[in-house]
């Protein structure tokens, strides 16, 4: 059964100003599956599509962002929900925060700074769940926050009585209040110190573990998805470039692109010299033809240039989209 | 010109703000007797590491000489910087330490053109006496790191990438041909692809140039790669210093094994270390205020005298720990506790 499954997914940004239109290809022909109980990853560099792929899978599809093609297709068990045509007001109530919720990067700016977090609470278990006895609501919410591990206390507390570890726990605590079968995570630890990000990672670990459901964690750390995912996928400029479960991504990648990433990754223990990569990150609006990562490959051939490499499954469950994968040279 | 062949050197220096209202208000100590020194006939590359809230930003300040010490000295070539007062003086330090900032696209404005800035620098430096000579200037200083004034000339910094920005960034900072580059944080904003360009610049700035350079990071694994000594700050204080090596692979103060221990490898295999449950506090706040050793509240080997008063500092091989484990008075008392150095030992929070 797949939770989820997003076929030939193309999401553009469409503006248009003074008689120029210009479109951004953010999400360019995307697809796959997400399965119940897993942690899926997702990498890549800063504009190649992460932000806008998760803004569509949460139905947060607004002008200029625009799907021209493909399908978001989820399956919760009991029903089946189409994303790009799903009503607003069914959104709201029965999917979103019930069955997929969302952890934002800056948590700080989540919570109300003016406002106790129980209130936060309050606002979201009102929404969705009509409780009318604070005695029964602050129950339900007390138990939730115990089975995380948080202490109590910082229910009482305001926002900036927390440190930035806690705000984001809290963040995730709001996000898992009724158990949703999809979490997704926009960079959750990224803000955080190496510490911190250990104690929110593992909170969010558990919580998977605990309640077998999915979390589609996007981070450029690919440390931090060694040590997390189970499956990742490897974005470049709005295509998948390869995805594969963790350890043969980090073992034994295929796509250039991702055997320079897991290679030039410092490690403590390790002074050998590390190249970086040649070139900078294309321009999504006018985005190179062919494989989009050809000007920087160091195995860029003819056919690179011209021809869009297929996205072809070489083992099970392990993907690749390269002209060198078909040919078995590499 | 330098006195006792010290580049810089820090002495005790202490920094405190003043947090809070009118007539109440707390002292908040950011920088805490820290003390080290760079020499000035063998360039190197000197990292602070620490995480948010340990003041390194704040000493970075100090040294750029943007704050003055409430106690100790900064000697930069053996004279007190706090001392440097007349415009002149002042143009003579700068052209000698130099800063590279975090985020390169808040360094420039995004109005202005790039070469702008390099162009400005040469004249506010009196590095060249015509604009031909400027471009000479500017042009040698961008071959430096990899690119050219015809590459940069004209450009707004949205038309160059973000490992390019920065580049040019660093570019600015050698116009001036400095002894030491200050980098706050340079790579933590470039993407993880660009990110090995910048740092094996500062390596190459430093073997082929002579130019010192002290790396602010909370990132250990390129502070590994690039640096020579490290020092790893807590909450103001320097607890742990010594050649890179020797600290990160042998780290003897509990808080730089937690904080080994927590920084993710990658690869998937050795989940195991990581994986082991630490336990986090609420707020961060109360441990500025701590009396004695500011980890002691989360400290897995934490013994009565922690909590009572600052740790001494303690040579343990080439490191120097700030740590009662190590020192000697309490090794015959309390030997039971002293940890195998050379292995990081679990770590269990309270």
């Amino acid at each position: 059964m797949t939770l989820l499954s997003v076929q030939n997914l193309r999401a553009y940004y469409q503006t248009e100003a003074y008689g120029i239109s210009r479109i951004v290809r953010a999400v360019d022909g995307v697809s796959f599956d997400l399965f119940p109980n897993e942690i899926y990853g997702v990498a890549g560099e800063s504009s190649c599509g992460k932000t806008t792929l998760i803004k569509v899978l949460s139905g947060n599809i607004k002008p200029p962002l625009k799907v021209f093609e493909g399908s978001v297709n989820y399956n919760f068990g009991e029903y089946t929900v189409d994303m790009l045509k799903i009503s607003q007001d069914e959104l709201r109530r029965k999917v979103r925060w019930k069955e997929l919720s969302y952890i934002m990067q800056g948590s700080m700016s989540v919570l109300n700074p003016v406002r106790k977090v129980i209130k936060t609470f309050r606002d979201i278990v009102d929404t969705h769940e009509h409780i009318k006895d604070k005695n029964e609501f602050l129950e339900k919410t007390r138990t939730h926050i115990n089975r995380l591990g948080l202490p109590t206390d910082v229910l009482d507390a305001y926002p900036h009585q927390l440190s930035g570890g806690m705000c984001q726990r809290v963040a995730i605590a709001l996000a898992t209040v009724f158990e949703p079968a999809l979490i997704v995570a926009d960079e959750p630890t990224t803000a955080l110190d190496v510490v911190v990000q250990r104690g929110v990672l593992h909170m969010i670990k558990s919580i998977q573990a605990a309640s077998k459901n999915t979390v589609l964690l996007v981070t450029h750390d690919m440390a931090v998805h060694a040590n997390v995912a189970d499956r990742v996928m490897i974005m470049y400029a709005g295509r998948i470039a390869e995805e594969a479960p963790t350890e043969t991504i980090f073992n034994a990648p295929l796509h250039p692109y991702t055997q320079h990433l897991i290679n030039s990754l410092p490690v403590i223990g390790e002074k050998s010299t590390k190249a970086g990569l040649r070139g900078s990150p294309p321009n999504l609006a006018d985005p190179p033809s062919g494989c989009r990562f050809h000007p920087r490959c160091p195995y860029a051939m003819d056919e690179c240039r011209t021809v869009t490499p297929e996205l072809i499954t070489v083992k099970e469950r392990h993907r690749v989209a390269c002209h060198l994968v078909k040919e078995g040279s590499l | 010109m330098s006195a006792n062949g010290k580049l810089l050197d820090v002495q005790h220096v202490t920094v405190e703000f003043r947090i809070g209202g009118l007539l109440g208000g707390a002292l908040l100590t950011a920088v805490n007797d820290v003390s080290f020194s760079l020499e000035s006939n063998k360039p190197e590359i000197f990292t602070l590491a620490g995480e948010s809230g340990s003041g390194k930003t704040t000493l970075s300040r100090l040294l750029l000489r943007d704050l003055d010490p409430t106690r100790g000295k900064v000697l930069f070539e053996g004279r007190d910087v706090s001392t440097v007062r007349k415009r002149s003086e002042f143009i003579e330090f700068m052209k000698q330490v130099q800063p590279v900032f975090q985020n390169p696209f808040e360094t420039f404005s995004p109005l202005r053109r790039v070469d702008a800035y390099l162009f400005d620098t040469v004249k506010n430096f009196g590095m060249a006496s015509n604009r031909r000579d400027a471009a000479k200037v500017v042009d040698n200083a961008l071959r430096n790191v990899g690119l050219s004034l015809d590459e940069v000339r004209q450009r707004y910094p949205h038309e160059l990438s973000g490992g390019q920005i920065q580049r040019v960034s660093v570019a600015r900072a050698l116009i001036s041909e400095p002894k030491l580059i200050l980098a706050d944080e340079p790579v933590s904003m470039v993407d993880a692809s660009l990110r090995m360009e910048i740092v094996n610049l500062f390596r190459k700035l430093r073997d082929e140039r002579g130019v010192s350079v002290i790396y602010i990071t909370h990132d250990l694994a390129t502070a590994y790669y690039i640096s020579d000594r490290i020092g790893i700050m807590l909450r103001g204080y320097i607890v742990e210093s010594g050649p890179v090596e020797d600290v990160l692979e042998r780290p003897a103060h509990p808080y730089t094994q937690l904080l080994k221990e927590s920084v993710p490898e990658p690869a998937p295999l050795k989940r195991e270390s990581w994986a082991k449950h630490i336990e986090l506090g609420t707020t961060e706040i109360k441990e500025y205020g701590r009396i004695g050793c500011k980890f002691a509240g989360r400290c897995p080997k934490v013994m009565d005298i922690c909590r009572k008063a600052d740790p001494p500092d303690v040579q343990v091989g080439r490191q120097t720990v700030k740590c009662y484990l190590y020192s000697e008075q309490v090794e015959k008392t309390q030997a039971r506790r002293h940890p195998d150095l050379g292995e990081v030992d679990d770590i269990q929070h309270e």
